[in-house]
């Protein structure tokens, strides 16, 4: 087998055996994504050096017979809101072009410390906003299995990143589902934590109470390798939970487990998309789950809440963009013309829409029947998320109501934002949820499976799509792969 | 809810008060974008949900406290290093308060 086709544990663990050194692992993916990302545009960064250095390192420890990490010679890429000291970081916007962070994320530090070898920093839609990656500030990323669609966003590039082969695994960020709807477009596993399990200190804040960190990988085993190495305590995050997770008895199977199918999150959905959940659903009965209908009326509200709540916050974290302590500065003739000629060449035009509709909502006159009301609705998706859970172990439904789009296709906000009405929900309510591969629905495009579960119980989540992937058809892989005969990674 | 119709010069205050500069054409453009995602918002708007407590945070916490104990903070010089003007260990800014 090919080392790009290797899941990240097999790599870590030939890199442990040395039956690979950490330098193959590395002169293999970055010679995949020379031949490959002038194509699919997943990287706004290669730390190519960096990743040599780095890799001979492990290789020289491990020479020396020293402990090495669970990731010991694996790379990742980073999504680009997530700094690295020295290195820039630019959340694929104009305004941060060139800036030079002073301080390392948490979770890079701690991939850094299991081992693993950052790679390359990832595109993404301006300050995370957006579905498709068609905002970044520099170019869109392409989606791997068919060049002429997107990949999904905003963490569009580390999903492409990872199924086009560049890297095994990728950090993404997730605010209304910027994880799982790229990994359901792309054909990947993607997860976003509970809020407050994975520091988001060195994230660069979208909307502060809903913004969760979470991994990319070909296979849930991976995905769930990857959250046990960032899910921890942070004195740096005053949210952090202060638990870890342990990915141990996520194969134990769904034997007897009760899963409900979210009724509000089927309409609208694309019959491709329909059927791959069927099968979901058939293949989880066949593994002896009891799975039902369930209705969590106030889901429907979700998009409205989140159109309200998400800008009001990135209205006011967006505030720190002001030409004076890093990033663009056009000068003006007093620091209020200065502020303007910034922001308005600095930021695209997502950004200005969203930050403007928060602006909006948090004004006087309408705070309370906008921003009041969109978090009352916030209440009401938590009671009744937990009442669906009285009754079920966990949720599924669809991750995104169709494939992946073709470029331009929706040029309209809402319908672009209509993507993220199976994902937003959790958001609101600090649950995980995840996406996991479900074999192709339209023209031949991935489609995932969403799971849900209750806050803290990522444990059960994971049995669940472990059960989806052993039962889900081969994973499409980009046409390069199959021309050189290498399959999906079993 | 008459909330839900943005006009032209309301966009052009809410972008000043954002600090963000638009031109008139994009102040139409906007005005048009935003009044679609507000009357997309008019269904919780219909709710009548009084009484029902708003959730800020997905995670109720208290204000979170740490020891008080002496650690080293970022490096003054590499925080200012990607200022777009610095001087003296300070950033520097155009005039703030005018000369009358």
């Amino acid at each position: 087998m090919a080392i790009v086709d290797m899941t990240a544990r097999e790599m870590a663990s030939a890199v442990r055996n040395r039956e690979l050194s950490a330098t193959e692992v590395v002169e293999a993916h970055l010679s995949e994504i020379s031949a490959h990302d002038r194509e699919v545009a997943a990287f706004l960064l290669v730390l190519a050096d960096e990743a040599r250095h780095r890799a001979r390192s492990i290789d020289e420890a491990i020479a020396r017979g020293e402990e090495v990490g669970p990731l010991a010679g694996v790379p990742i890429a980073v999504k680009d809101n997530m700094t690295l000291r020295g290195v820039e970081t630019t959340c694929a916007s104009r305004i941060l072009a060139g800036w030079r962070p002073p301080y390392t994320a948490t979770v890079v530090q701690r991939v850094e410390s299991a081992g693993a070898i950052v790679i390359g920093k990832t595109n993404l839609d301006e300050f995370a906003m957006g579905s498709s990656t068609e905002n970044s500030g520099f170019f869109p990323t392409r989606n791997p299995i068919d060049l002429s669609r997107v990949p999904g966003g905003s963490s569009g590039g580390s999903a492409a990143a990872v199924a086009a082969r560049f890297t095994p695994l990728a950090l993404g960020s997730d605010t209304g589902g910027s994880i799982r709807q790229p990994a359901s477009l792309c054909g990947v596993v993607g997860a976003k934590p509970t809020y407050g399990l994975v520091s988001r200190y060195g994230l660069i804040a979208f909307a502060s109470s809903l913004d969760q960190i979470g991994p990319f990988a070909r296979s849930v085993e991976d995905a769930a390798a990857l959250l046990s190495v960032i899910a921890s305590k942070d004195p740096m995050d005053s949210t952090s939970l202060g638990v870890g997770f342990d990915a141990a008895g996520i194969g134990e199977g769904v034997q007897g487990m009760r899963i409900g199918v979210v009724e509000e999150m089927l309409d609208g959905v694309s019959s491709g998309v329909a059927s791959v959940l069927d099968s979901a659903i058939a293949a989880l009965e066949a593994a002896g789950a009891a799975v039902e209908r369930v209705s969590v009326p106030a889901a429907r509200y979700g998009l409205s809440a989140y159109y309200l709540i998400a800008p009001a916050e990135a209205s006011s974290n967006l505030a720190r963009f002001d030409g004076v302590r890093y990033g663009l500065r056009v000068e003006g003739e007093d620091i209020t013309e200065t502020y303007l000629r910034t922001r308005e060449r600095g930021f695209g035009a997502e950004v200005k829409r969203r930050i403007m509709l928060g602006t909006y909502a948090l004004s006087a006159g309408y705070y309370d029947a906008l921003y009041g009301k969109a978090q009352q609705v916030r209440t009401l998706i938590a009671r009744d998320f937990a009442a669906a859970y009285e009754h079920f172990d966990a949720l599924i439904s669809p991750t995104s109501p169709t494939v992946a789009f073709r470029f331009g296709e929706r040029s309209d906000p809402l319908s672009m934002y209509m993507s993220d009405v199976c994902t937003i929900p959790s958001n609101l309510a600090g649950h995980p949820g995840m996406s996991v591969p479900f074999g192709p629905a339209e023209n031949g495009m991935p489609a995932g499976v969403q799971v849900l579960a209750p806050a803290l119980r990522e444990g059960v989540m994971f049995r669940v799509a472990m059960a989806l992937e052993a039962a889900a058809l081969e994973a499409a892989v980009p046409e390069w792969a199959k021309a050189a005969g290498s399959g999906g990674a079993a | 809810m008459s909330s839900d119709q943005i006009s032209r010069d309301e966009t052009l205050h809410i972008a000043h008060l954002a600090r963000l500069a638009i031109t008139d054409e994009e102040a139409d453009l906007y005005s048009r974008q935003l009044s679609a995602v507000l009357a997309h918002a008019r269904d919780i708007g219909a709710l009548d949900i009084a009484g029902v407590e708003p959730t800020m945070h997905a995670v109720s916490m208290r204000n979170v406290m740490r020891e008080d104990v002496v650690a080293d903070s970022l490096d003054r010089e590499e925080v200012l290093a990607s200022a777009p003007s610095s001087e003296a260990g300070m950033f520097l800014v155009p005039r703030i308060v005018g000369e009358e």
